[in-house]
């Protein structure tokens, strides 16, 4: 299942930290960010739970980039 | 300028009016200063604080989740490092232009990002919903399929659909890049997207507000920058790789040469090295990198879109730079893809009568070729056909009509119903031969076509004898025609550089070759069925230069498969047909075949500046680098490595916004 979340992030280098955080993440298959548009593009894997999931990534990517803002 | 770029240029603003007065200061009571170590510390910390203390908080977070190489932390260890060494202007001046160059940064983003979001400004904000004899202003998510919208001069049509009422132009500029107005009247189709100019229509809508053009287009370029190029991934992975090695290079720096020198028992200046180290930290940042080469990729791509070219994605950008083999279909993409009268041939009568005498046999019918007829006459002579003068219609299966006008015994049709009145072919190669100064071979042709093609739409064209009373009276060739700009096409194709065009059609051999001689192309298979055209594709394909790469163009409608096959496929006239834009990479909004040289050269351009910004920025970065390790580039070479570069990167990549 593919989802895409609007964010915001100031920075490209940061947009890209995200996008490794979030693939990093458990239950996701995978995930783009795009930093011109401001969205992530994110891809679960089967059976996984997209809103538990999201509050990991949020997580994981706040700790990359503690300016970020993923809007679930 | 958003309320916080306002807050960070103020504070930089601020903070330069304080490094001036410390400067002059400096330069007016210098000795008393000097001799007050906590003063001059106590000067320089104001300007520093005010100018850096949101990045000291941000480092200061970065370490406490373990990121030791955030921007922030490096920024922050080289500052405080430089002003514990005494370099307290350095150390200032380094935090002071990181600000101003992530300000510039942020401020060139925005604006690049709401100049492309206006240049596909076709999304609409509300429809006019129309129920019983009203009209009311609803979310156009609202409107049901088969509901009727009114749209008036100036607004944006919201959801596609056909006309119900009135006749007005429409601007299709925000779409295909078409300047020029488009006539609608009842039973036409228009798309959402374009804006009425004349006057008031209602429109029954055939789509959902989702399915729409105009929100597909929005969907499509708003995704295109999420499929990565290359060059993307490599500069994200290098940036993962870079900021660490510069890091790792910097402590090196900082400690193994006093080491090695103090073991070789030399005297050492420890402060040297660890201030070439902090350079390193300031150059360590890859911000002018990550940036620019998005930022490339997002502006050619809006770019491209302001004329009407689809690129759906910073991939196809990059393959479709490497064109070297263009292959094409014939009809619908370098041909019109309907009838139009080509030529007429009259033979006793004045041309104006056999025309008018036809278009009024005709007028009954429905067919393609009666209408091209009647659209021939009636737009060459300005007039209107009346129905009333016919007196006397009789259909005759596969082979014409016979129709009694003005009292006279009028036969329009193929080669069959003139040996049915008489007229065989001998005869009539004769009569033309008599008529025609040097083209009757031509003429027979034609005929010899138009028999055994038996009235069939022949692909050299359709030819409609006429016979007035019994008497040859002339015939009316009818062809696909080609389109006004595709020699032209061709011609800007070659002068871009690829080097193979190939034209494939499903068309018999002599259509396929007149066709592909006027437009003076490569190579041309005929009589192809949908399948062997993906098996030529393949062979193409197999056969090119390694390396390059090989773009279908179509008019998409059943060349979906071979859309997909080709590295590149192009649909052209694509709007409203979602097959072709799904199947295709790259969509041209109208059918102008002179827009696939165009979408060439603007791939091109746009992966040039990405090179660019690419050698550009590692280049000086590692210039810097080098300089910077020798003791001849300081810190102040170091800011401009950083955010010089950055600034000239930005605004090369939003260079990709125009095309010519």
């Amino acid at each position: 299942m593919k989802k895409t979340y609007k964010i915001e992030v100031d920075c490209a280098n940061c947009a890209n930290k995200m996008e490794a955080a979030a693939k990093a993440t458990e239950g996701v298959a995978d995930c783009v960010v795009n930093f011109m548009a401001l969205k992530m593009n994110v891809e679960f894997e089967e059976n996984a739970d997209p809103k538990g999931v999201m509050e990991k990534v949020l997580k994981n990517c706040k700790k990359v980039e503690d300016d970020c803002e993923i809007y679930l | 300028m958003n309320k916080k770029q306002k807050k960070v240029l103020i504070r930089i603003c601020i903070t330069i009016l304080m490094l001036i007065l410390i400067v002059s200061s400096m330069h007016f009571c210098g000795n008393l200063i000097e001799d007050r170590p906590l003063l001059k510390l106590a000067m320089y910390m104001i300007p520093y604080l005010t100018i850096g203390y949101d990045i000291l908080r941000k480092a200061f977070r970065g370490i406490i989740k373990r990121q030791l190489f955030d921007e922030s932390f490096l920024m922050a260890v080289a500052t405080i490092g430089a002003i514990a060494l005494g370099e307290y202007l350095e150390g200032v001046a380094v935090m002071l232009f990181y600000q101003i160059g992530e300000l510039f940064q942020s401020y060139a983003i925005g604006k690049s990002r709401r100049n492309i979001s206006e240049l596909m400004d076709i999304r609409p904000d509300y429809a006019n919903l129309v129920t019983g004899n009203s009209a009311s202003r609803v979310d156009p998510d609202e409107v049901n399929i088969g509901d009727v919208i009114e749209v008036a001069p100036g607004e944006k049509i919201p959801i596609d659909g056909v006309v119900i009422f009135g006749k007005s132009s429409l601007n299709t500029s925000a779409l295909t890049g078409e300047s020029l107005p488009r006539e609608v009247t009842e039973g036409s189709e228009v798309m959402s997207g374009c804006i009425n100019m004349t006057s008031l229509i209602r429109i029954r809508t055939t789509k959902e507000f989702g399915e729409s053009t105009a929100s597909k287009i929005l969907e499509l370029v708003e995704n295109a920058s999420s499929r990565k190029s290359k060059s993307e991934n490599f500069i994200s992975k290098f940036a993962r790789i870079y900021t660490p090695a510069v890091c790792i290079g910097a402590l090196a720096l900082a400690f193994l040469p006093p080491v090695i020198m103090m073991l070789m028992g030399k005297d050492t200046d420890i402060k040297t090295w660890v201030l070439r180290a902090l350079t390193f930290l300031v150059i360590s940042c890859p911000c002018a990198l990550v940036i620019s080469i998005p930022l490339s990729f997002f502006a050619g791509i809006g770019g491209a879109g302001r004329l009407g070219i689809l690129i759906k994605g910073s991939n196809y950008m990059e393959t479709l730079a490497k064109t070297d083999v263009v292959v094409f279909d014939k009809t619908g993409t370098m041909t019109k893809g309907v009838f139009e009268v080509t030529k007429v041939k009259s033979v006793g009568v004045s041309e104006e009568e056999l025309l008018r005498l036809t278009s009024l046999a005709e007028s009954y019918s429905t067919h393609p070729i009666s209408r091209s007829i009647i659209a021939h006459y009636e737009d060459k002579y300005k007039t209107e056909v009346c129905k009333d003068k016919v007196l006397e219609v009789n259909e005759v299966g596969g082979k014409g009509v016979n129709a009694v006008i003005d009292g006279h015994q009028v036969s329009v049709g193929n080669a069959k119903l003139m040996h049915d009145e008489g007229i065989n072919a001998d005869g009539l190669s004769k009569v033309n031969g008599a008529g025609a100064n040097g083209s009757a071979s031509k003429d027979k042709e034609a005929f010899d076509t138009a028999l055994s093609a038996e009235g069939s739409s022949a692909q050299t064209g359709t030819v409609v004898h006429v016979s007035i009373d019994g008497a040859y009276a002339g015939y009316i060739l009818i062809s696909d025609v080609i389109k006004e700009t595709a020699v032209s096409a061709v011609e800007r194709l070659r002068k871009a550089g690829v080097g193979k065009l190939v034209m494939l059609t499903g068309d018999s051999k002599a259509a396929a070759n007149e066709i592909a001689d006027t437009l003076k192309v490569d190579e041309v298979y005929s009589e192809l069925l949908p399948e062997d055209k993906v098996s030529h594709v393949e062979e193409l394909m197999t056969a090119k230069k390694s390396g390059r790469s090989l773009c279908f163009v179509g008019d998409g409608i059943n060349d979906a498969p071979v859309l997909a096959r080709a590295d590149i496929g192009i649909a052209m006239g694509a709007l409203g047909s979602d097959a072709a834009i799904e199947a295709a990479d790259v969509v041209l909004m109208d059918d102008d075949p002179v827009k696939i040289a165009l979408s060439i050269k603007i791939a091109r351009k746009c992966i040039r500046i990405v090179y660019e910004n690419i050698y550009f920025a590692i280049g000086i970065k590692v210039l810097c680098l080098i300089l910077g390790a020798l003791g001849i580039a300081n810190m102040w070479w170091a800011i401009f490595a950083d955010v010089g570069v950055m600034v000239l990167a930005v605004l090369n990549a939003i260079r990709a916004l125009f095309n010519k």
